[in-house]
Formats: C-alpha cells, sequence, structure tokens
C-alpha cells in the first residue's frame, strides 16, 4: 500500500482488533462470560436437580440432632449433640493430630536430616535408611501397618502391658494417669509464669553483658533450672497440690485416667514418620546448600565446629528450608484427613463421612470440609511467609 | 620495590617437614619441606593442580596432611583440636572466592571472629573491625551486605576480617583469580601495604609483578613437588629447572 506510506502515523487509524491493548480487553472480556455463563449453567443444573430430588438445601441440618457417638472429643459431645457439633468435634481431632504431627516430624526430621550429614558410617547410614524406606512406602500403607500390625496386635485390656506404674497399653489403647489440679496449684502455674518472665529478663541481660564485657553467661542451664526448678519448689511449699486420677481396669475396660486411642496413635506416628524423611532431606539439602567456602572461611579464623554451625551454616540454612518445610506441613495437614481409612474421629470421617451420610447434603458438607482445609493451609502459609521474610530480612 | 622490612632469621614461624598426602590414590604432596621466617613474604606459583594451594591449606588444617610434621609459630600441627584452633586464630587466610557470610553486614563479618573467638566486647570488637575497614578504605561500606559491594571491594573485606584476629602469618589463597582486571589493582595495593607493614605472609597467585616487588622468596611447585626456590630476580632472570622455564615462559609472553 504506497498511499498508506505516505500518511502520518497520527492520521493512520489502527484497527481496533490489531492494537494489543484493546484486543486483549476483547478476549478477557470474552473469558469472564464464558466462565460465568458456565458456572451459571452448572449451579441453575444442580439447584433444579436437588429441587426434583426433594432434597433439602440450606445449613439447617447443622441444628438437627447427630444421634450417632464419637469414640474421641475434645469438646463435650453426646449422641445428642446437634451435627454443627460434630463438625467442631471432627475439626479440633484433626487440628490434634495435624498439630501433634507437625511437631514431631519437625523434631524427627531435623534430628534425621542431621544424621544423614554425620560423619559417623553408622548413623549415616541408619538415617538414609530411614529417608529411603519411608517416604517410598504409600501413607496409606504406612497407616494400616501401625494400625493394624502393630497398634491391633497388642494384649486385651486384661493382659495389658504396664511399662510404667499405672501406664498401660493394650488394644484399646494408652492409659495414663490424668493430673486433678488441687487448691494452690494456681501458685505454682504462676511460680512458672514468673520463672519464663525471669529467663527473658536474664537473657537480655547476658546478651548486653556479652556485647559490653565478651563474657559468655551459660544461659541454657540457668533456664533450665529456673523453669523446672521454682515450680517445683512453689508445689513442695504448697503441700504437693495435685494428685492423679489413675486408670483401673473394671470389668473388660479401663476407667479413670487420660486415654491415647490407637487410632490417634497410629495416624500421628504414620504421619510425623512420613513426613519425617520428607523433612530430612529439605534439612539435608538446606544445609548442603551453603557453600563449603563458608565453614572453611569460618574455620579459618578460628570458630569451633559448632559455632560454625550456629553462626554462618543454621542461620543461612534455614533460609533455605523454610519455603519448601511449609509444603510439607501443608501436606501433613491434607493427609490427616486419610484418618477416615482407619476410623480416627476427624474432619473427614465425621462430618464429611458420617455427617454427610446421614443427612445426605453433600454441597454443603463438602464446601465446608473443603473450606476448613482451604483456611487452615492458606493460614499456615501465611504464617509461614512471614516467618520467611523475618529471617530473609536477615539478609537485605 | 620495599625493602626496608626486617625478616628475623631466627624466628621460625611455619615449619614443614617432609609433608605428604594423598586424596584416594592421587598423590598431591610429594615430601614438601618449607621454612617461613618472621616477616618473610613467599610467593607459591605453578601450573593449576601442582598442589600450591593444598599446601597452604594444610598450614591452617582446612586440609589434612597425612606424612610429616608442620610446626605453626611453636604449635605442631596434629589432631589435637585445641592445636589446630590456637594455629587458626594465629593464621589468617583469604580466599579465593572472598567467602564473607552472606547473612551479615561488612560489619559483622568483621567483628564476627573477635566476639565470638576472643571473647571480645561486641564495642571494641566494631572499633576493631572499624580501624581494619579504614585501613582496606572501605570503611563507608561497614552497613551493608557482601551481596552489595564488588569483587574488589569484597575482597578487601575479607583481608580486613582476617586481620581483625590480629593474626601473625597470612595465607593468601589465588586472591586476585576471580576478579576482574580493573579490581585486581584495589585488592593488591592493600596486600603492598601489609607486607610493607612486615606482615609474614604467603600468598598463592599468578601476580608475578606482585612477587617480583614483594616476595622475598619466590617457590615454583609441579606435580605435588616444590621443583625451584629463589629470591625473585634470580627466579624470574635465571630459572634453574626446565619446567619452571617452561612455566614462566607460558605465563610472561602472552
Amino acid at each position: 500500500m504506497p498511499s498508506d506510506a505516505n500518511k502520518s502515523p497520527s492520521a493512520h487509524t489502527t484497527r481496533f482488533w490489531h492494537d494489543p491493548a484493546k484486543r486483549a480487553i476483547l478476549f478477557q472480556s470474552l473469558l469472564v462470560i464464558a466462565v460465568l455463563g458456565f458456572v451459571g449453567m452448572i449451579v441453575q443444573n444442580t439447584l433444579h436437580n436437588l429441587e426434583s430430588r426433594g432434597i433439602t438445601t440450606g445449613f439447617a441440618f447443622l441444628s438437627q440432632e447427630a444421634g450417632f457417638g464419637i469414640v474421641q472429643s475434645l469438646i463435650d459431645y453426646t449422641e445428642s449433640s446437634s451435627y454443627g457439633r460434630t463438625f467442631f468435634v471432627g475439626l479440633l481431632n484433626t487440628l490434634l493430630v495435624s498439630a501433634l504431627g507437625v511437631v514431631a516430624a519437625t523434631v524427627i526430621g531435623f534430628v534425621m536430616g542431621i544424621a544423614r550429614l554425620s560423619n559417623n558410617w553408622l548413623i549415616a547410614k541408619v538415617a538414609s535408611a530411614y529417608v529411603e524406606i519411608f517416604r517410598n512406602i504409600p501413607l496409606l500403607i504406612q497407616i494400616f501397618f501401625w494400625y493394624f500390625a502393630v497398634l491391633r496386635a497388642l494384649p486385651s485390656p486384661r493382659q495389658s502391658l504396664e511399662p510404667l506404674d499405672n501406664i498401660f497399653i493394650n488394644v484399646r489403647g494408652l492409659y495414663m494417669p490424668e493430673p486433678i489440679y488441687g487448691d494452690g496449684f494456681g501458685w505454682v502455674v504462676v511460680a512458672f509464669l514468673l520463672a519464663v518472665v525471669a529467663v527473658i529478663g536474664i537473657a537480655r541481660w547476658s546478651k548486653k553483658r556479652q556485647d559490653e564485657t565478651g563474657q559468655r553467661f551459660p544461659l541454657f542451664w540457668t533456664a533450665a533450672g529456673l523453669l523446672i526448678g521454682l515450680p517445683l519448689v512453689v508445689y513442695w511449699i504448697m503441700g504437693s497440690p495435685m494428685t492423679w486420677d489413675n486408670p483401673v481396669l473394671k470389668g473388660f475396660n479401663f476407667r479413670g485416667g487420660m486415654t491415647i486411642i490407637p487410632e490417634l496413635a497410629a495416624l500421628w506416628l504414620a504421619l510425623s514418620i512420613y513426613t519425617a524423611a520428607f523433612i530430612a532431606e529439605i534439612v539435608r539439602s538446606g544445609i548442603e546448600a551453603i557453600s563449603s567456602g563458608q565453614t572453611e572461611a569460618a574455620s579459618a579464623l578460628g570458630l569451633s565446629k559448632s559455632k560454625v554451625l550456629r553462626l554462618v551454616v543454621v542461620p543461612q540454612a534455614v533460609r533455605v528450608i523454610i519455603p519448601p518445610l511449609t509444603s510439607q506441613y501443608l501436606n501433613l495437614i491434607k493427609n490427616s484427613s486419610l484418618a477416615t481409612a482407619i476410623g480416627y474421629p476427624d474432619l473427614v470421617s465425621v462430618f464429611a463421612g458420617t455427617t454427610l451420610n446421614q443427612t445426605g447434603q453433600a454441597i454443603e458438607v463438602i464446601f465446608m470440609t473443603m473450606l476448613v482445609y482451604l483456611t487452615l493451609s492458606l493460614l499456615v502459609s501465611a504464617f509461614m511467609n512471614w516467618f520467611n521474610t523475618r529471617m530473609a530480612l536477615v539478609e537485605r | 620495590m620495599s625493602m626496608t622490612h626486617q625478616v628475623e632469621d631466627d624466628k621460625l614461624m611455619v615449619e614443614m617437614r617432609g609433608v605428604n598426602k594423598w586424596y584416594g590414590q592421587f598423590h598431591v604432596l610429594k615430601d614438601v619441606n618449607l621454612e617461613v621466617k618472621k616477616g618473610e613474604r613467599i610467593v607459591i606459583c605453578g601450573p593449576s593442580g601442582s598442589g600450591k594451594s593444598t599446601t597452604i591449606r594444610c598450614i591452617n588444617r582446612l586440609e589434612e596432611h597425612q606424612k610429616g610434621d608442620i610446626i605453626v609459630d611453636g604449635t605442631t600441627l596434629n589432631n589435637d583440636l585445641k592445636n589446630i584452633e590456637t594455629i587458626r586464630r594465629e593464621v589468617g587466610m583469604v580466599f579465593q572466592h572472598f567467602n564473607l557470610f552472606p547473612h551479615l553486614t561488612v560489619l559483622e563479618n568483621c567483628a564476627l571472629a573477635p566476639i565470638w573467638v576472643r571473647k571480645t566486647p561486641r564495642d571494641e570488637a566494631e572499633e576493631i573491625a572499624m580501624k581494619y575497614l579504614r585501613r582496606v578504605k572501605i570503611e563507608e561500606q561497614a552497613l551493608k551486605y557482601p551481596g552489595q559491594l564488588s569483587g574488589g571491594q569484597q575482597q578487601r573485606v575479607a583481608i580486613a576480617r582476617s586481620l581483625c584476629m590480629n593474626p601473625q602469618i597470612m595465607l593468601f589463597d589465588e586472591p586476585t583469580s576471580a576478579l576482574d582486571p580493573e579490581m585486581i589493582k584495589e585488592v593488591l595495593d592493600v596486600m603492598v601495604e601489609l607486607a610493607d607493614e612486615g606482615m609474614t605472609m604467603i600468598c598463592v597467585t599468578h601476580e608475578m609483578g606482585f612477587a617480583k616487588t614483594v616476595a622475598d622468596r619466590v617457590i615454583f611447585m609441579d606435580k605435588g613437588q616444590i621443583i625451584e626456590e629463589n629470591e625473585p630476580h634470580e627466579f624470574f632472570n635465571n630459572p634453574q629447572s626446565e619446567r619452571t622455564q617452561a612455566f614462566l615462559s607460558q605465563i610472561l609472553n602472552h
């Protein structure tokens, strides 16, 4: 088009589908309309189907009586409680096993990860065998293993194992004495809180003293002594205001005391041991990611092996470790829904299982359950991201 | 040329006698004998893989030798951790890749060892750090992180970090090999200044200009052995062995 070439650019009107910006807006609008239409159609269709089958919708079922029992509940719960309460019982049980699992997996994972780097041949090999075994067997099989092969194989209550006085292990669970707090126990708690305050004070003082004089203070042992010693002394002065409610064998089962049901124990073991194998690898790779030059430079300055780790390697490794560690925590929380396979009363088992079956209100129940996991996961990653930013800020 | 410094003939700072080292089957150091007097400046050169870095890394036990004796400032290097720590406190080291701690500021990098090894109060340690940062002319960067500095600046910080421990000997392991050409000079200037002040130095380097002006002795290593050692003028103008001649013609004529 020779005539076009003579026109000035401003006089030349671009057709709007040749302008990338306008074209983007057009396509995006079309896409949004299509998606909205599709979702609308599904909702319409579902509502129509529900209506035609006579299924009620809405959340009114939450206040109806549940009518079924739950083996473990952290809040008061009976068969006459509402479905809404089953939701909270399940939610708390999920939170319980997840919290226990995250703590145990972190501890085992860090120990195993560092052990894999040990110069001791046996320790390193045991740790790598641990990782290779537990990360390569499906979690569900591991849960079955702990539940059916280990815990279900324990003796009946009458033949209970008693590893320590008043602690019983049998096929129904682990029975322990439960502390009953008497008058004056409050003072012991007060003493403990005072000890915590004192330790914080001493920690600040010792850091200040080191800054000023260079002398170091045995903080760990002082803190341990105060935190354990002070409450013990007060406990003794108040005349031991605590008694134990011991489990007692009555008929076929134990009464009294505290119980850890085998479903919880099996799920906790499986989740922690499985996830710890992954965490061990994350910890190992995090430490290995710090170049040997860092260790060499720090050693050449005369820092001892433990100080090299504490002052140079770990602060850098933590930043590498946190993001993948977050994923493992999220996996553990979501994997806790496998509870339903061995009948641990978690949210999926109690709410998305029994409650759904009894009420038939699949959409509401599944929606609430998904929302719970989504919220939990987002909370955990928000916390870990905050922690990560805090650690990362140390660098720049 | 700086001829003002004093070499104390009667005081040996480093003594290596019949040192041998193997990496598995590979014989990296073969009967290395080396004596460094107080105030002496030694330059070690040689082709890559000749064992020159390994030699100086044995002096502060970053590498363990398997046979022979190494005595540093009167302390025998053996498996006794106390001896190793004593020696490391007296021996500073500067690395090819600087190895600054990226999570600490320049000031914290320098104050770390005085605080945790010498048990110096923090204020005092930071004063020491600032003193040496001024000396390598980089005090205005004290509160930055290593990642924000250029290579030459990082290497100068690394030298200052070593000096903060007030070492008796400084080891330099190819300190300018990872630097851009325009940054080599700023690092060499600091090293020359250090040499003028009488520091005992052992430098593994390919900077032959530095060797000519600063070194008391130049050592040529090849295949794990010391082939030749001489004062710089003789070493460069009248090399004895064929291998030294070949090496020098390669690095000087290009």
